[in-house]
């Protein structure tokens, strides 16, 4: 088996030199990163080509660094540097397809590498963004790391051209090896690298990337470049680190948010096997440090810790859902769209259709819980880390430190997945930090326990949502009015988006705007309202953020006020959405794969929800059964997606299988619940997950325009629940209203 | 103090009795492959073989293992990646992130073990380890692959069927 993710790549590009930024200022990125999760950092973007190559490259070196993107060695293997990070959503291997494309070198010599956030500094970024949220990982990064691959191959043949004296015109390059017709001369990449990378990077701007329709790398379902180390526990995920001399760290936070921790008694662990210290992380947290984690975790368990709970202990399920619905009722709200007046529309209107939808808080739940190693030492400070954002992860580190960028490295490591929880709010590299600080000189690697991390999230925001439909005597829409109450991520964040509850955000998916999450209907009298309503609970972006609830509360209500219109939910639907030819197209893509109106088995029925979100439009078919006895199976499910461009068609459907796996776990079993201001589920056990067994036939249909570029990661997610959901409806006559489904009874 | 026998190897580590397995897997003899996911035999993601028998090791003290019982953790299941789950799970790319992954592969490995060729259900009803990332469609594919590459299963004198590895470590 061909390796092809190089192990080097976690120590990587050792050989490269790293300067000091002489002229950065740490707060300018800090205050950058805090606001990650929404967006990228702010400092100011380097086009790729700023630094030229042959700097970076070490006399001697049995490499040749072309440019930022590219690095050729003499046995023709082409390093691939990719900046962002990879959690099993394919971006690294879909990276490295674009890059190749233009490069024009043999897919087989390509292998990767990741450079690190202290090198993306020292070399003023020359890598661009690192954070890895929001879908984001290729669309923006496709221009420059495309135009990083050509400019290496415009090197490579000038190379050529000038040893052998013949105009560049008349090179040809494939797979790496370079030909001159007329005289028959042939070369390749790994002989002519050293010297291309000598010479000058072309003007970006002159550069002309090729037509997707010519592309023979791209675009196709090449295999991943990371799956042979995933089969036999090669691959070494920060959890697995091990370094010299290195201890163990499991730690406890206040289990109700916004509490204190105000004492521990160490004496009584202090003996217990293995165990170091106890030690005060912060305000809220305590953690054990020990030879192993296993030491440290059931010493942790044993230690006797007085919290001071604070007044959110009285929080509950039952004052946060009252606390939501008042919202939805409540006088003030703000008005992100307001086209005509639905208000007097609806009340004129000869049919009234009205429902409200709820949504629960919902853990990620990684496979991998949350862990950091860090060392700190005398003038230097590194942390070994799972993270979607690795400048964050510095930044973190950093600040909580006390030592300046220049004198920190963040090493990042393969995610144990993602989903959002290790994007912008990287907790748990401060905590580590802290620890790391009080074992001078010693790595610390800290784990999260599974109970710690249920109950310690940033969680999916609550919300509810009541819609009031307006039909005309022809059963036609003429008004609906659309009011979410729910906890803001932004205000959590503390970000001026949330600025007197005007979050957009909130409203992801319905807006009127096109090209990120544009609503695909046209309705005459339309209002649109986030009435903020935040708790205690900490809250984060969770894969598809907004459209998961947005996607259920838009999509399930179209069904209910068709079926008030006496319509087919297709055709319902259809008929409001001449004006948003893509998001009809995705549609009708889903209706005819999945054979919409053909005859089903009996008792099974069809859903359909189409949604857009991440710049991609998406539209699903659930196929389910309900049994006299209630019980419910999802069957099959078709998935439409035009995410702009394909790079790779495999990978997309593997995200699409997905995101009906990580959608329909949180619509069956998905409840964080909160009691005494803590949150309840604290393990699989409680916090159930959905398994193969219940994991319908996933069919994926790719409907390209190759006119934008959309996401793909958390593009498909909005649509499942809803289908399944209208579906439910369908064989039942009765709608869901309220998620998880395990709390309804269907029949 | 306890005597392992892990990948055909044998370990002797100063631990705990009551020390889950999947700890002195990975911290005292350092093989890191088995995943903690859950602590509470749950998620499936510290999946061994303990005589052929698929364990979730997160749950199983130390203590209860004898030292002539025979360990597999992924890194033994096959020398060089060649066994029919692996392989199938390379030719469908089954992974995402892959922290599931070894402990999906020990099941599917001990599914086919006992059942060479599954049906949807027998497949339904042993693969129960969790996988966040969802990759659940490809391996019920790569189950069915690997079960489809009966060639490379013989059978053994006793009747059953066994996978390449552990003819080898048997020979």
């Amino acid at each position: 088996m061909k390796k092809r993710t190089s192990k080097a790549s976690r120590a990587m590009l050792a050989t490269a030199t790293i300067t000091a930024p002489t002229n950065l200022s740490r707060r300018k990125f800090i205050v950058g990163s805090a606001a990650a999760a929404g967006g990228g950092l702010t400092l100011g973007f380097q086009f790729p080509f700023a630094i030229p190559s042959a700097e970076a490259q070490g006399a001697g070196n049995a490499y040749a660094e072309i440019n930022a993107w590219v690095v050729i060695r003499p046995d023709e293997t082409c390093a691939i540097r990719i900046a962002r990070s990879e959690m099993g959503q394919g971006t690294l291997t879909g990276l490295a397809q674009l890059v190749a494309e233009e490069l024009e070198c043999d897919w087989k010599n390509v292998t990767t590498e990741s450079p690190t956030p202290g090198q993306n500094l020292s070399r003023k970024r020359v890598w661009g963004e690192m954070g890895t949220g929001g879908s984001r990982g290729i669309r923006t990064s496709e221009d420059y790391v495309r135009r990083g691959g050509a400019a290496a191959r415009i090197m490579l043949l000038q190379a050529v051209a000038n040893d052998w004296n013949v105009p560049v015109g008349e090179l040809s390059v494939s797979d790496g090896v370079i030909t001159h017709a007329s005289s028959g001369r042939k070369t390749s990449y790994g002989k002519v690298a050293a010297a291309a990378a000598k010479l000058p990077a072309p003007d970006p701007k002159s550069i002309t990337l090729k037509d997707p329709k010519n592309w023979k790398i791209a675009g196709k379902p090449m295999k991943r470049l990371d799956t042979a180390e995933k089969l036999n526990g090669e691959i070494v995920y920060a959890i697995d680190l091990k370094l010299p001399g290195m201890l163990c760290a499991a730690i406890k936070d206040c289990p109700v948010f916004g509490g204190k921790l105000v004492s521990y008694d160490e004496a009584k662990v202090a003996r217990r096997p293995g165990v170091r210290r106890v030690v005060k992380v912060n305000a809220t947290t305590v953690a054990v440090v020990a030879d192993t984690w296993w030491h440290a975790k059931t010493a942790l368990d044993a230690l006797p810790i007085v919290w001071d709970e604070g007044p959110n202990a009285s929080q509950s399920s039952a004052t946060i859902a009252e606390h939501l619905k008042e919202g939805l009722t409540a006088t003030a709200a703000y008005a992100s769209r307001k086209e005509g007046d639905a208000l007097k529309a609806i009340d004129g209107a000869s049919k009234k259709v009205e429902a409200v939808y709820s949504t629960p808080f919902l853990a990620h739940s990684t496979m991998e819980p949350m862990n950091c190693t860090v060392k700190v030492s005398a003038g230097r400070a590194e942390a070994w880390v799972p993270t979607q954002n690795a400048e964050a992860a510095l930044a973190a580190l950093s600040e909580e430190s006390g030592l300046p960028l220049d004198q920190c490295e963040v090493y990042k490591h393969p995610l144990g997945g993602g989903f959002g929880r290790r994007g912008g709010a990287q907790d748990y590299v401060r905590q580590a930090t802290s620890i790391a600080k009080q074992f001078p000189g010693v790595p610390i690697k800290m784990i999260w326990s599974r109970e710690e991390d249920t109950t310690h999230d940033f969680y999916r925001p609550i919300s509810q949502c009541r819609l009031v439909a307006g039909l005309d005597d022809a059963g036609k829409l003429v008004a609906l009015h659309a009011r979410v109450s729910g906890q803001s991520i932004n205000a959590f964040l503390n970000s001026p988006a949330a600025k007197g509850g005007s979050d957009e955000r909130q409203l992801q998916g319905w807006y009127e705007k096109a090209g990120n999450a544009q609503l695909g209907y046209t309705v005459p009298n339309l209002l649109i309202e986030y009435a903020m309503r935040n708790t205690h609970v900490p809250v984060g972006p969770w894969r598809g953020v907004n459209t998961n609830q947005n996607g259920v509360y838009m999509e399930c209500f179209m069904d209910e006020v068709a079926h008030a219109a006496g319509a087919d939910p297709l055709e319902f639907r259809r008929a409001l959405m001449k004006n948003h030819p893509k998001h009809l197209a995705v549609l009708n893509a889903a209706a005819e794969k999945a054979g919409w109106g053909t005859p089903l088995p009996p008792g099974v029925r069809r859903g359909i929800a189409q949604f857009m979100g991440y710049g991609s439009y998406s539209a699903a078919v659930a196929e389910v059964s309900v049994s006299d006895e209630g019980k419910l199976k999802v069957h099959r499910m078709v998935l439409a997606l035009n995410c702009g461009h394909a790079v790779n068609p495999d990978q997309i459907a593997a995200q699409v299988e997905g995101s009906v796996a990580y959608g329909l776990t949180a619509a069956l079993y998905g409840e964080c619940t909160v009691d005494k201001g803590r949150i309840v589920q604290q393990n699989f056990n409680t916090y159930q997950i959905m398994r193969l067994a219940e994991m319908p036939k996933v069919e994926t249909v790719i409907v390209p325009t190759y006119d934008f570029w959309g996401g793909v990661g958390e593009a498909t997610i909005c649509v499942v629940t809803p289908s399944v959901l209208n579906a439910i409806y369908a064989a039942t006559g009765k709608p869901v209203r309220s998620l998880p489904l395990k709390n309804t009874k269907l029949v | 103090m306890a005597t392992l026998n892990i990948n055909g190897k044998v370990h002797d580590v100063m631990v705990e009795s009551d020390t889950p397995l999947l700890w002195v897997i990975r911290e005292q003899v350092g093989l890191t492959g088995t995943k903690y996911g859950c602590g509470v035999a749950q998620c499936g993601a510290c999946s061994v073989h303990i005589n052929g028998e698929l364990m979730r090791s997160c749950s199983l003290p130390v203590g209860a293992v004898k030292p002539g019982d025979k360990i597999v953790t992924i890194e033994g299941l096959s020398a060089d990646s060649s066994h029919p789950v692996q392989k199938a799970w390379l030719a469908l790319d089954v992974p995402q992130c892959g922290y599931c992954q070894s402990g999906q592969i020990m099941a599917a490995a001990a599914l086919l073990q006992k059942v060479p060729n599954p049906s949807d259900k027998d497949i339904d009803d042993a693969m129960t380890n969790i996988c966040r990332c969802g990759t659940y469609q490809r391996i019920r594919a790569g189950v069915k692959m690997a079960a489809a590459s009966a060639a490379a299963f013989a059978p053994a004198n006793d009747g059953r069927t066994i996978a390449p590895a552990e003819r080898k470590s048997k020979a």
